[in-house]
């Protein structure tokens, strides 16, 4: 036996069984490469299609048709006494004005029911926008002006080619006589296309052309500073100290076993904790971005905690024992070296946490941030929605403008998601230390 | 502030325990066991570590020389399933007794590890970082001369003037070795402890390291490990055989590499195992 493997042979490694083996091995290492391919062509093409259906349906939101009206300021409907009091001008129904102003351009309609599907064409919109530039500036009163007032989100939509013109038209929203209409505004030019600014600076509303994100993304905003700034302090601190501090003992055991079963609880769980603690027991304001904070930063606390703790692991301990072996105090080897080294990965796992708080709906269901918020709100305390939630209830409206809308919703939310990671990997790079 | 200056220069206000000679010992280990969890490392350690003499501690892997290294400046303390017995003084007094803080004895015994493992900092703070954190420099030209002088005792003076803001870890391997001991003299130890210091080093890097260790005899008290029998027979004055976690041997250098009594250390030193 003992010959078998102490000669040398040259023979086995020529021979044909030698070869076939050998074809063998790099086949399967071709197999394996042809499927990782395969993995990332397939994930990328869902992303891709995903891509292109939400862009698709929702960069036509970004623009919006507007009606470009010449509209007199009456005093006698605005302001009969002339006294410019705040009461009087905000109580004016300025609706009406925007409806005589459409009138002037079709005077041949006359019948009350073909009057009603004219005034159908503005929005109700319209009146408020009025009502805020005369509230903003009482010189207008008077005046005659060139305004642009929110077309009724149906016709927006035939003009977007959304509304098809060839459906018989008792199965269609908008009837022949107002196609014809809005078809002698386009030519007249009183109807502009052009960047929807609303949809940036309006709350929500039941009106898709009026609806807007700024009361879902300033509370989006509200809701991860304050997630942001208890689950930083805390996930990091209570990383460091497990990892650095703690006896290693059944105690810290069972509290890293909790940790990761956190990591993977159903986010509505925390909703539901937020609800029972938060709201019933301590009487902490609904629909306020401070409790939908704590909710999250809870959620995301497990995350930041695993992640930091495996960054920490990284940090290669004769680093440590440099810094202890010229007199640190543990404290300081922690501060001044293992932290710094560990930042980049941290990061990374706060990035992480964040991205998953910012996109959660389900636990602020739960403690009431499903409200439909018209107002932008104005501190922590305020009733607010964030987008996703906002997205959620859009999701939920039949009208063709939400649709539009939604899509539009959710790129935004990406859009606000990639600026995250792109701010991340800036800071990562910033802090990465080389070796 | 002046006092400080006088430390690094070392030799002025260094507390003395005995003649030069080292009669009476600078570090005194009496009975160490050592325990990892259930597993014995040490048996009881009886070792006298005479000042300003470079103490080598040699045997075969395994043998404890490390462990027992550690425990010369409590870095086992670190290591939570480490347990340690007997009695280890530092100029008469227990380190192991609860009035001394293991931090302020670290900065007393200093150490250099078996890697080199510079801060990822620049070469000036890296040197700095000591001092900083025990307040031995309040003013910027205290910390350069404290940077300087440390440097040029290490022998690296030369090669990292001009380069002083640039990262420590850029440096070849002998040179980053010798950025860790001139950072670890740059807090003014009483003793420097140094597990297996060339062992990652090429043959050059390790003359340069050795030459050194001659020099920073003079100011320092030093204790060695080393897998190289040469190395200990040169840069060592007293030699100590370690071997399956008892200390078998200890004597001048010359007489244990020339007449060891004890047939293991005989055995070790000409090679037959280990």
């Amino acid at each position: 036996m003992t010959d078998i493997i102490s000669t040398p042979r040259a023979a086995p490694y020529q021979s044909d069984d030698f070869a076939a083996r050998l074809r063998k091995r790099y086949a399967a290492e071709r197999r394996f490469k042809l499927y990782g391919i395969a993995a990332i062509g397939i994930a990328l093409s869902m992303l891709a299609v995903l891509l292109a259906s939400i862009v698709s349906q929702g960069y036509t939101a970004f623009a919006q048709h507007d009606l470009a009206l010449e509209i007199y300021f009456d005093p006698a409907e605005i302001d009969p006494q002339g006294t410019r009091d705040e009461a009087t001008l905000s109580g004016a129904n300025y609706a009406l004005i925007a409806r005589q102003s459409l009138q002037a351009i079709f005077p041949e309609v006359e019948s009350r029911t073909d009057r009603r599907r004219l005034n159908a064409i503005v929005s109700n919109g319209a009146g408020f926008e009025l009502r805020q530039m005369v509230m903003d500036n009482p010189g207008l009163i008077g005046t005659r002006q060139t305004v642009r007032l929110p077309l009724a989100s149906d016709y927006d939509q035939l003009l977007k080619g959304n509304i098809d013109r060839d459906v018989p038209e008792a199965n269609r929203k908008v009837n022949d006589q107002q196609i014809q209409w809005i078809d002698k505004l386009v030519s007249t030019g009183n109807i502009v296309n052009g960047w929807n600014w609303r949809l940036f600076m309006n709350g929500d509303s039941r009106d898709p052309e009026l609806a807007g994100l700024k009361a879902g993304i300033v509370g989006s905003l509200l809701t991860l500073a304050v997630t942001l700034g208890l689950a930083i302090p805390i996930g990091i601190s209570a990383a460091v100290y497990l990892e650095e501090f703690a006896p290693k003992n059944k105690l810290t055991d069972l509290i890293e076993v909790n940790i990761n079963n956190l990591a993977a609880v159903p986010s509505i769980v925390f909703g539901l904790l937020g609800l029972a603690v938060f709201l019933n027991a301590f009487n902490m304001p609904r629909s306020a971005p401070v409790v939908g904070g704590i909710v999250l930063a809870l959620m995301t606390l497990p995350t930041i905690i695993i992640a930091s703790r495996a960054a920490l692991k990284a940090v290669p301990p004769s680093i440590r024992e440099a810094a202890l072996g010229v007199g640190a105090s543990p404290l300081q080897v922690v501060t001044h070296h293992v932290l710094p080294l560990a930042m980049p990965g941290i990061m990374t796992g706060i990035i992480i946490g964040m991205a998953h708080a910012l996109g959660e709906t389900a636990p602020l269901l739960m403690i009431g941030m499903i409200a439909f918020i018209v107002d932008t709100p104005s501190g922590f305390g305020d009733a607010a929605t964030v987008l996703p939630v906002q997205i959620f209830m859009w999701a939920d409206s039949p009208e063709r403008g939400f649709v539009e809308r939604t899509s539009a919703a959710i790129m935004v939310l990406l859009a606000f998601l990639i600026a995250m990671n792109a701010i991340a990997v800036v800071l990562r790079k910033r802090f990465e230390r080389r070796w | 502030m002046t006092a400080h200056t006088q430390t690094m220069a070392g030799v002025a206000v260094r507390p003395q325990a005995g003649t030069l000679t080292g009669t009476v010992p600078k570090m005194d280990a009496r009975g160490v066991k050592v325990y990892y969890g259930a597993k014995q490392a040490l048996k009881g350690i009886d070792l006298e570590i005479p000042e300003r003499q470079v103490t080598a501690l040699i045997g075969p892997s395994g043998c404890g020389k490390s462990t027992f290294l550690r425990c010369l400046n409590r870095m086992n303390d670190t290591i939570d399933i480490a347990r340690i017995e007997g009695l280890i003084t530092l100029d008469g007094q227990d380190i192991y007794d609860r009035e001394i803080d293991p931090v302020q004895l670290r900065a007393r015994v200093g150490m250099v590890f078996q890697k080199p493992n510079p801060f990822p900092k620049s070469i000036y703070d890296n040197i700095s970082y000591g001092p900083r954190i025990h307040g031995l420099a309040s003013r910027r030209e205290e910390m350069d001369e404290i940077v300087t002088k440390s440097l040029q005792r290490a022998g690296l003076w030369n090669e990292v003037k001009d380069r002083l803001k640039e990262p420590g870890t850029g440096l070849s391997g002998g040179q980053q070795q010798r950025l860790c001991i001139a950072r670890a003299i740059a807090v003014s130890p009483e003793v420097i402890l140094m597990d297996e210091p060339c062992s990652a080093l090429d043959p050059i890097a390790t003359a340069h390291i050795e030459e050194l260790i001659d020099e920073l005899r003079e100011n320092y008290t030093i204790v060695i490990v080393t897998h190289n029998m040469q190395q200990a027979a040169r840069v060592s004055q007293r030699t100590a055989f370690f071997h399956l976690g008892e200390m078998v041997e200890v004597g001048d250098t010359e007489e244990i590499f020339t007449t060891p009594r004890d047939e293991r250390t005989q055995g070790y030193i000409t090679g037959r195992y280990g």
